[in-house]
């Protein structure tokens, strides 16, 4: 056999039925599930009188559009009650393990998949939401699906899939101080643009990747999707298997498991379909100006000028963006003030992210002007946070400490912008209204963003000095043995 | 037997009509990367039906403050009212994977999305609603642009059974779909069912896990 990419031999592995000129059924191995992309798909399992085939593989959690105040309250709007006792309902009547909002493992259904050991090398996993490409970087094909999709995997337990062509994103070099995953994943798609990836699945791979903790893949993986892939995924290693073991739902027989796992990773001589080489040691640390994730800039670069555009539609996507952001081109980026900051989603809201943006704040207090937020992504994160002592940190320096969720990532719940309101935001989409109509979003790095919030506008984090090195552990389930 | 109840089941609850061929009104949105949080904007998502998201489509954009329409989003024009094939520009659908994208625009009336380009998951939620998105040359779209603009209340054909898009005035041209899709929305297929049909070979794999 040829040599095989880790894409297609996860491929191979799960494949059900191949018919001439038809797509592949694959099968899925977890199905993630929540609120807001289900409730369709449940009514018409019942309409059909069908079943779920896999309940042991299929999980739920609620996420999207719930509130990050205080969880003994009661849910104020109705219409976000009703799908959430939708799901609650759904889960109960079809005998789905769900994490709910009393469950000490709810949170971003992104952020709670590898948490729980439920990601795993080599699996398939999907869930009725774009950024499921987050779970690639465990070595897994894992891809963001609809809700017809979301109802034939829950029926079947398999899905239609054309299979994609590859595309291996070679990072290498030593990463500079100051400049992050999230830095190198904005470049990318500021590189190759929101559609340069449309038909492929993204392999990261070079020394710069296999540097990256765990959930520094992941942060890389889950935006994957803004530069239109269909899944990115990392080769696992040592790192994953560490970071894997001992979580719930990871295999008991990991010795096994690892063997298995080892023989994952893209061979030799495999042939992807376009490559593309980065040198990580050039970044800088980098800006979104426009509304969607493509049109960013490093901190030391100025707004653009729509005729410097590549092509008429380049040109015309600038000027709406310029317009909607109320930018001026030839701004310089440090000068761009901001009202709100919001730290969290599934791009950047794990326990590192938080660790390495409380080490930033120690000591240093939020600008007056500026009403800036942290949302744990998950209640395992904000337990950990406070285990460490980070919730104090963050709030003696002026953040808002909530409950664990999507939040303002995207604003189903009642954290959103109002009109005209600038944002520096680590998640993952500055498109016009996302995170509250009118709203103006930044996207940028924890750091990147906790700056912004000390400073009331952008700055270059690297000005600082090795006061935003790590003070704390980096891996808390590290324990060094396997 | 067991495949037969859910045969029967699933035809009686197939919504998806077929396509063969689509005679309709054009309406136009000049805008590359549109994405799914313009087409339907997240305050709207709470819904629990498939249904009724017509209304909210593209609302940020086709609606002022007070909620009335905006007179300068061009498909709020007379001359664009009851159109069912939109002719936009490319990465059409960028974004999240929410079906209340195709759901809003098949409320809203619309049945083929032409463009140069589409993003992924968008483009495959809309044929499992019966939407079949075409797509063209970015000359030909600039064409059809240019066509829509100038005469009043343009129509255009899209025969799926032929591939070709064609309007009264002479322009034609045909596209590329792939084959197995074009099948389904051709008769209406649901996939379910289409894959119940393999349950042998999914109990197979099954067994060896
Ligand atoms: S955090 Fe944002 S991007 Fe991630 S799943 Fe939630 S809404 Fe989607």
């Amino acid at each position: 056999m040829h040599p095989r990419t880790l894409f297609e031999k996860i491929w191979d592995n799960h494949i059900v039925h191949q018919g001439a000129g038809e797509p592949a059924l694959i099968y899925i191995d977890c199905h993630l599930v929540h609120e807001v992309t289900s409730p369709q798909a449940f009514a018409g399992l019942r309409i059909a009188g069908r079943k779920v085939r896999r309940t042991d593989k299929t999980f739920a959690t609620m996420d999207h559009n719930v509130p990050t105040s205080d969880r003994s309250l009661p849910i104020v709007d109705p219409i976000s009650k009703q799908q959430i006792d939708t799901l609650v309902q759904n889960c109960r009547d079809f005998g789905i393990t769900l994490f709910d909002l009393q469950s000490k493992d709810q949170g971003i259904v992104h952020i709670i998949g590898p948490e729980l050991g439920l990601t795993l090398p080599g699996i398939t996993l999907v869930c009725g939401d774009s950024h499921t490409s987050t779970h690639g970087a465990f070595g897994a094909f894992a891809l963001g699906i609809g809700t017809s999709e979301v109802e034939h995997v829950l029926a079947t337990q398999c899905l239609l899939q054309e299979k994609s062509k590859t595309f291996l994103m070679s990072v290498n070099g030593a990463l500079p101080y100051g400049v992050e995953a999230k830095d190198i994943i904005l470049s990318i798609i500021g590189e190759i643009g929101t559609s340069g990836a449309t038909g492929y699945v993204i392999e990261y791979a070079g020394d710069t990747i296999r540097a990256l903790s765990m959930e520094e893949r992941m942060t890389v993986c889950n935006m994957s999707i803004e530069a239109g892939a269909r899944a990115g995924m990392i080769a696992p290693d040592e790192k994953t298997f560490r970071y894997l073991k001992g979580r719930r739902y990871a295999p008991v027989d990991f010795k096994s498991a690892i063997k298995r796992w080892k023989t994952l990773p893209t061979e030799a001589g495999a042939i992807f379909d376009k490559t593309l080489s980065i040198d990580a040691s050039r970044l800088a640390p980098q800006v979104t100006w426009g509304t969607n994730p493509g049109q960013v800039v490093s901190i030391n670069g100025t707004i653009p000028h729509p005729a410097d555009a590549a092509n008429p539609d380049e040109k015309k996507s600038t000027e709406r963006a310029l317009e909607y952001m109320a930018l001026m081109s030839g701004t310089r980026i440090e000068d761009i003030s901001i009202e709100r900051v919001f730290i969290g989603s599934c791009t950047n809201a794990r326990i590192e992210d938080l660790r390495r943006v409380a080490a930033f704040v120690k000591g240093r207090h939020v600008s007056q002007k500026v009403y800036a937020m942290v949302v744990p992504g998950s209640q395992q994160v904000k337990r950990i946070a406070e285990e460490e002592g980070i919730d104090v940190i963050l709030k003696e320096a002026g953040f808002d400490w909530r409950e664990s969720g999507c939040s303002m990532c995207l604003g189903m719940n009642p954290d959103i912008l109002k009109p005209g309101e600038r944002c520096a935001s680590t998640s993952n989409r500055n498109f016009e209204g996302r995170q509250g109509k009118g709203g103006r979003t930044h996207l940028c790095s924890p750091v990147m963003a906790a700056a912004a919030a000390i400073e009331g506008h952008f700055v270059d984090v690297r000005q600082y000095g090795s006061r935003t090195v790590l003070p704390f552990k980096l891996e808390s389930y590290d324990d060094g043995t396997l | 037997m067991a495949l037969e109840r859910s045969f029967r089941l699933s035809w009686k609850a197939m919504t998806m009509e077929p396509f063969k061929v689509h005679n309709g009104l054009v309406t136009v949105l000049d805008m590359p990367n549109v994405d799914t949080d313009q087409i339907i904007p997240k305050q709207f998502l709470k819904r629990i039906e498939r249904t009724g998201f017509g209304p909210f489509l593209f609302y940020d954009w086709r609606f002022l403050e007070d909620q009335t329409p905006n007179p300068a989003f061009e498909m709020n024009a007379a001359r664009y009212q009851g159109a069912t094939i939109l002719v936009t520009r490319t990465n059409f659908g960028c974004g999240s994977s929410r079906e209340h994208a195709p759901w809003a625009l098949l409320d809203y009336g619309i049945k083929a999305i032409i463009a140069p380009s589409f993003a992924d998951i968008f483009y495959n939620n809309c044929f499992k609603n019966g939407i079949l998105p075409v797509t063209l040359s970015t000359e030909a779209v600039e064409t059809l642009f240019q066509a829509v603009r100038e005469k009043h209340r343009f129509h255009l054909t899209i025969n799926l059974e032929t591939n070709e898009v064609k309007s009264n005035n002479g322009l034609c041209f045909s596209f590329d779909v792939d084959p197995h899709r074009r099948h389904c929305l051709l008769n209406g297929l649901d996939d379910i069912l289409l894959t119940l049909q393999h349950e042998d070979k999914i109990q197979r794999y099954e067994s060896q896990l």
